[in-house]
């Protein structure tokens, strides 16, 4: 189990190196970036704030949700926060497993619940006007759909 | 005197409207929840009114565990108010 909030850049190759082992069958990689179109609109950077402390407990607790529906060896979550420009990596989520199938749904079960519950914010920035992100619907209906 | 003080904590456009990132406050004696605690933080700035004036749309946690206005306060307790988080 790994957990990782930092401002520094991550190497995808070498997290992956890293979950390689014996018994694993099956790496499941998610990364996502920052997209410069958003509602129509130029986004140039964005600045992530969080809440230390809560941040990786709730990681941690929807890593251990995962845990009890999939058989998973490792799971590594990293999340950039700070200021970050277009086409930047913000987010990491890696699962290991003896099988595809559990690599990807916890994979994406745990990237949905990151999404709802883990304590981060986006602010956006058009040129000089910069703006808080508002949480989206669609969040709530990918974390449902677990349920 | 922090043994009868709670922290506050603001994040995002909460942060920016009450003007501050954290803040301890008494903790009243008759105070069970952090629903009692909101018309003392309401009261503290008219941008804290404007942070706190629509609760369902604000996150609440205490010691760093999602709650609601009916969860138990304690002195000595964490208890943060934040937007819906939009991290990933």
């Amino acid at each position: 189990m790994a957990v990782r909030v930092q401002q520094e850049d991550f190497d995808v190759g070498v997290e992956s190196r890293a979950l390689q082992a014996a018994t694993v069958g099956a790496i499941a990689l998610f990364v996502g970036t920052v997209r410069s179109l958003s509602d129509d609109d130029t986004v140039t950077a964005m600045t992530l704030e969080h809440y230390p402390g809560m941040t990786e407990q709730e990681i941690i607790r929807i890593e251990n949700e995962a845990r009890d529906r999939w058989p998973l060896i490792e799971v590594t979550v990293i999340h950039r926060i700070g200021r970050l420009e277009a086409g930047e990596q913000i987010v990491l989520v890696a699962v290991s497993s003896a099988h595809r199938g559990a690599a990807f749904d916890a994979a994406q079960y745990i990237m949905d619940f990151l999404k709802t519950d883990a304590p981060f914010w986006k602010a956006e920035e058009r040129g000089d006007d910069i703006r808080w992100v508002e949480a989206r619907e669609s969040d709530n209906t990918a974390h449902d759909k677990w349920r | 005197m922090s043994d009868i003080n709670v922290n506050i904590l603001y994040f995002a456009w909460m942060r920016e409207h009450t003007g501050t990132q954290s803040e301890s406050i008494a903790l009243p004696q008759d105070a069970r929840t952090v629903g009692d605690l909101m018309p003392i933080l309401v009261a503290r700035s008219p941008g804290h009114a404007t942070a706190l004036k629509n609760m369902a749309a604000v996150r609440v946690a205490v010691n760093r565990v999602y709650g609601d206005l009916q969860t138990p306060v304690a002195a000595g307790d964490e208890v943060a108010f934040f937007p819906p988080v939009t991290g990933g």
